[in-house]
């Protein structure tokens, strides 16, 4: 009866246009205070109306998939779908809602119901973006993000704000319009607007050649990886607090998904053929976006280049393409979504205190808001990957697939590593224990309010939670991951219009049989890397 | 040996994860807060006496508390080893806080149930390291080590406190980022698993085929393992510890002598005897550099030691000099010499502690800190000078003191192997010790006091002072005449 019940409810669909609704609802509301309260309520309902996303199954393929054709003269459907790899992102998507209301509670003061209208526009591109299947339909969520965000700079932003939306606006719309060109070229070449079909359709060479690099550039602006990453640090630094939670744990993530999602199993040997070009930039992202968060003053701007390094450990565990590799990219980008969101939000609300960003402007603040410190604390320390901290596990997983590829390259990573600390650590103890500019504000400052425990317990603990146990999460999301790259290494072995005996992007170094995929040849049936996949699932 | 699952060897965690927050709970009452320390050093150390009977039969409990991937576990165990260090930590602890209580309420020192807090995070870091079963559930212990103990360092918040706990870090963090987490990595990727190998000292978690396959690569690992534990102190990664003496001596006596860097030779001890195996260090040629470099870091700590006139200072380089012993000793491993260093984690703790008590005895008796200026000083603090001398024996390594116990079997082992050059430094160290530790010892007896200072006033530091030091130091003797307490943990621990 409920299982009847279930398979009708188009859960994606409501999912998608719910906080749709939810905007139209508030257009007539007037007062802020009821504003507020309504769109917490949708955001809140929105969770309830994805408890059936918890019946996701630990295994390959799509799921919860609704199908209605859509203009079927052009082969354009209404696909939606999640698997392994987009699970996670929807969650974090619906998730991170509810919070950007409470951290702008008393943050955002002016035009209410248009910020509020944006968040919800925003969750609902960001949903959509994650379960499209078809490439239209994938296009028009991906556009639709684009003009709330700018929006939502380039009025509820700082000082700099004109300049820091253009920018992120031109770069983006740079990036998505080489992503239309990719989508056409696609329907073209291949046929279909689908997704799924396109994942499974061989394409001749010279073709994946130029659809990867299209891809590349769309996808490494959003990232953003070394050195598209210009618009982010002046996007970060001048958007409101929920902007740049949204910014950091939703937008970031469109870009790696979409090498999941496009680049990997479209062109599966460009992706080889370009690898190490990718490991390259991903590993001077994680080096240049380290060494340059050490040099701020400005402690979004630190956050913002941090999070330059971190998504380059997530672009360089994709591209090794390995169980672990890829699986630890995916986590990251969860743990990158929870922490670096949570940091921001800490940062706006260090902000409405000393309405300033600048270190040396809250300094000391161990002595006045202890619990506002514990909490930046746990977050730093997750950020640096701190054992038994989300962090770890998927910085972990990523430098052991490096070290499984090659030595030389795990050990070119580990500074990264060291980089992270030291400028986490270099923040967190000014804070802590630098002497305040001016003590008589700090003794001023309350601690943290009860909204603000709201919002940043649940990050807090899954922080412990995904750090000691992340067995559940990571069994979501394997099964999806192990397919793709069995897919990947066949059509790799398969494809005779280069040569493919010695992939450039698996370099030679050190394999140890029973823990890597197998080669990438056709006779390869069952994968040895299945086995400790099957009994993590088991436990 | 046998392995059992039991939950036994969780005690000791529990309670000490749940001391520090206990401590922030009854903060406001100092009284409640500082007994609070003192019944869960108790406690723990009494949760630890219960796993001895097992094993000192060679029985190891063992259990896995959280699994986050296959092979990255954390995980206790107790066996010989780990007891030891499990058990003095924790032992140490109830007469520190005594001590806490004399220094810090003399000195009125700011922000203590922070101190008292980070204190207690720092115990049960160091009961975790000890009980550690894996190399990651070390990391992670050692790991909270440094970071609580940060503020314990940089406490005063002067320029030279945030100095030094800055230097503190920096080595620390620094050298546990970059060569101890790819050493782990690496470790995962040669042996497929972080376990590490209990009850067997000789064969490590490194397969014969891997050896011979990657010889290069397990030697890069040792490498990085030996660099990235800097606790241990060993030469050229062992300068944050002169630097951490800004901190209150309470700090440096259990942290500094004890916990932290008996972590960093526990965790070398331990990566080499349960990770590495003695017949792989062998084989790979890497236990005689090992030995070598600490020789070196036991003669050249000596000679600092002499220049300086910081009582806390020259005790500082007496650590470094001292913690390579128990680096030589496993390094060599020839049965011998591993028994005199790991017995010398045990002998050095005890006696280091009283030395470090005394010097904060006399601090806050006299505000003295330089030793030419202690001159006469002894008639008047006679059982602090006292202890302070026993314990100095010890460190010379003189009998019926529990120095000469390790050193004994370290010189032992030295001979064994032929290792003409290790038993010169070792000699050499013992003569560089009595040179550094003798003169303060005569001049609080037997010289006149120094110009400027006025004895007539001073007097033994408050009892809650007084008495853990007598007590430390009359342990180190105890342990000298009766040396098979740890022994027998030691022999339990591996097969000699």
């Amino acid at each position: 009866m409920i299982t009847d019940l279930l398979s009708c409810y188009p859960l994606l669909t409501v999912l998608t246009f719910w906080p749709l609704l939810a905007a139209l609802i508030l257009s007539p509301v007037k007062n802020e205070r009821t504003i507020r309260l309504v769109t917490m309520a949708a955001a809140l309902i929105e969770l309830v109306l994805a408890i059936p996303l918890l019946g996701f199954e630990s295994r390959a393929g799509f799921q919860f998939e609704e199908l209605i054709a859509w203009a079927p003269e052009w082969k354009l459907n209404y696909h939606l779908g999640v698997d392994g790899l987009s699970i996670l992102m929807i969650w974090l998507s619906i998730l991170t809602l509810p919070m950007c209301v409470l951290c702008s509670w008393t943050y955002i003061g002016r035009r209410v119901k248009e910020f509020h209208i944006c968040l919800l526009l925003m969750t609902m591109a960001c949903v959509g973006v994650f379960s499209a299947l078809d490439t239209v339909l994938f296009y028009v969520f991906w556009e639709a993000l684009l003009i709330p965000m700018y929006l939502m700079i380039a009025i509820w932003g700082s000082d700099d704000r004109r300049y820091a939306s253009i920018k992120f606006f031109l770069y983006t719309l740079a990036g998505s319009t080489l992503l239309l060109v990719a989508i056409v070229a696609l329907r073209i070449t291949g046929g279909t607007f689908s997704i799924p079909e396109l994942m499974t359709t061989e394409f001749s060479y010279g073709f994946q050649y130029w659809i990867f690099l299209a891809f590349f550039i769309a996808f490494a602006i959003k990232v953003p990886m070394f050195p598209f990453h210009t618009w982010l640090p002046a996007a970060h630094v001048q958007a409101p607090s929920a902007g740049s939670v949204i910014l950091a744990a939703v937008l970031l993530k469109m870009g790696t998904y979409g090498f999941l999602r496009f680049s990997i199993p479209m062109a599966p040997v460009a992706s080889t053929d370009f690898a190490p070009m990718m490991i390259a930039i991903s590993v001077a992202s994680i080096l240049y976006g380290g060494a340059v968060a050490l040099g701020q003053q400005d402690i979004k701007k630190l956050i913002a280049y941090s999070s330059v390094a971190h998504m380059g450990f997530v672009t360089l565990g994709i591209f090794l393409f390995s169980l672990d590799g890829v699986n630890g990219a995916i986590f990251q980008m969860l743990n990158h979504g929870i922490i670096t969101g949570a940091l921001f939000m800490m940062v706006g609300a260090v902000y409405e205190r000393s309405h300033s960003r600048e270190i040396v402007k809250n300094m000391g603040l161990g002595k006045y808001l202890p619990a506002f410190m514990f909490f930046w604390g746990l977050f730093g320390l997750a950020s640096f990957g701190f054992p038994g901290t989300n962090g770890f596990v998927g910085e972990f997983m990523v430098i052991l697939a490096a070290f499984r590829a090659n030595t030389t390259l795990g050990l070119l990573v580990i500074p990264g590593a060291l980089l992270s600390a030291a400028y986490i650590l270099k923040v967190t103890l000014k804070m802590a224990w630098g002497q305040p500019a001016s003590p008589a504000s700090g003794g001023s400052w309350r601690d943290l309010k009860k909204k603000e425990w709201a919002y940043l317990a649940l990050p807090a603990v899954l922080v412990v939670w995904l750090g000691l146990a992340p067995g559940g999460v990571l069994g979501l999301i394997e099964p999806s991951v192990e397919d793709t790259l069995k897919t990947f290494h066949q059509r790799n072995g398969r494809v005779d219009l280069v040569q493919v005996t010695s992939p450039a992007g698996r370099p030679e170094g050190l394999i140890i049989e029973e823990n890597i995929l197998p080669e990438p040849t056709v006779t390869t049936t069952e994968p040895a890397a299945a086995e400790p996949a099957e009994t993590e699932m088991e436990k | 040996m046998t392995v059992i699952e039991s939950g036994k060897v969780l005690w000791p965690i529990v309670i000490t994860f749940l001391a520090p927050l206990a401590v922030l709970l009854t903060g406001r009452n100092q009284n409640l807060r500082e007994g609070v320390s003192i019944i869960a050093g108790t406690l723990t150390a009494i949760f630890v006496l219960c796993l001895a009977p097992a094993v000192l039969q060679g029985i190891i409990f063992r259990y896995e508390l959280f699994h986050i991937r296959p092979g990255l576990t954390v995980a206790f165990a107790a066996d010989g080893l780990g007891f030891i260090f499990a058990f003095i930590a924790p032992f140490l602890w109830i007469f520190a806080t005594s001590y806490n209580i004399g220094y810090m309420r003399s000195l009125k020192e700011h922000a203590q149930t922070r101190y008292y807090f980070c204190f207690a995070v720092a115990i049960f870091g160091a009961v975790g390291v000890a009980l550690a079963a894996n190399v990651f559930t070390l990391y992670l212990f050692y790991e909270i080590i440094s970071v609580f103990t940060y503020p314990l360092v940089a406490h005063h918040q002067d320029e030279e406190g945030f100095m030094g706990a800055k230097k503190y870090m920096v080595y620390l963090m620094g050298t546990s980022k970059l060569f101890l987490l790819p050493a782990m990595i690496l470790t995962y990727v040669l042996a497929g698993t972080l376990d590490f190998s209990l009850g067997d000292i000789k064969n490590g978690m490194f397969s014969a085929q891997v050896i011979s396959d990657h010889p290069n690569l397990v030697r890069l690992t040792y490498v990085l393992f030996i660099a990235g534990l800097a606790k241990a102190a060993l030469m050229p990664f062992h300068n944050w510890l002169p630097s951490a003496m800004v901190a209150p001596t309470p700090v440096s006596a259990l942290l500094h002598a004890v916990a932290v860097v008996k972590a960093g030779v526990f965790s070398v001890s331990r990566i080499i005897l349960s990770g590495f195996g003695t017949e792989t260090m062998t084989s790979l040629g890497l236990s005689l550099p090992t030995a070598y470099l600490a020789a070196f870091t036991i003669v050249a700590a000596s000679l600092i030691a002499l220049t300086k006139d910081d009582i806390k200072a020259r005790l500082a380089y007496s650590t470094v000099s001292q913690l390579s012993y128990v680096i030589i000793g496993v390094a060599l491993a020839a049965p011998a010499a591993v028994q005199g260093g790991l017995l010398h984690i045990g002998h050095h703790a005890f006696s280091k502690i009283t030395l470090f008590f005394g010097a904060g005895a006399i601090y806050v008796a006299s505000h003295l800190k330089s030793i030419k200026m202690m001159n006469g000083l002894g008639r008047r603090m006679p059982w602090t000078f006292g202890a302070f001398g026993l314990a100095s024996l010890s460190m010379i390594g003189m009998p019926p003191v529990c120095g000469f116990v390790s050193k004994w079997y370290l010189v032992n082992g030295a001979l064994d192997q032929g290792q003409l050059i290790l038993l010169v430094a070792l000699l050499l160290s013992t003569i560089l010790n009595a040179g550094y530790f003798v003169p303060i010892f005569y001049r609080a007896f037997f010289l006149a006091p120094a110009e400027g200072v006025n004895l007539e006033g001073y007097r033994e530091a408050p009892l809650t002072m007084v008495i853990p030091l007598v007590f430390t130091s009359l342990v180190s003797v105890t342990l000298g005449l009766f040396p098979q307490l740890f022994h027998a943990f030691i022999k339990a621990f591996g097969s000699f």
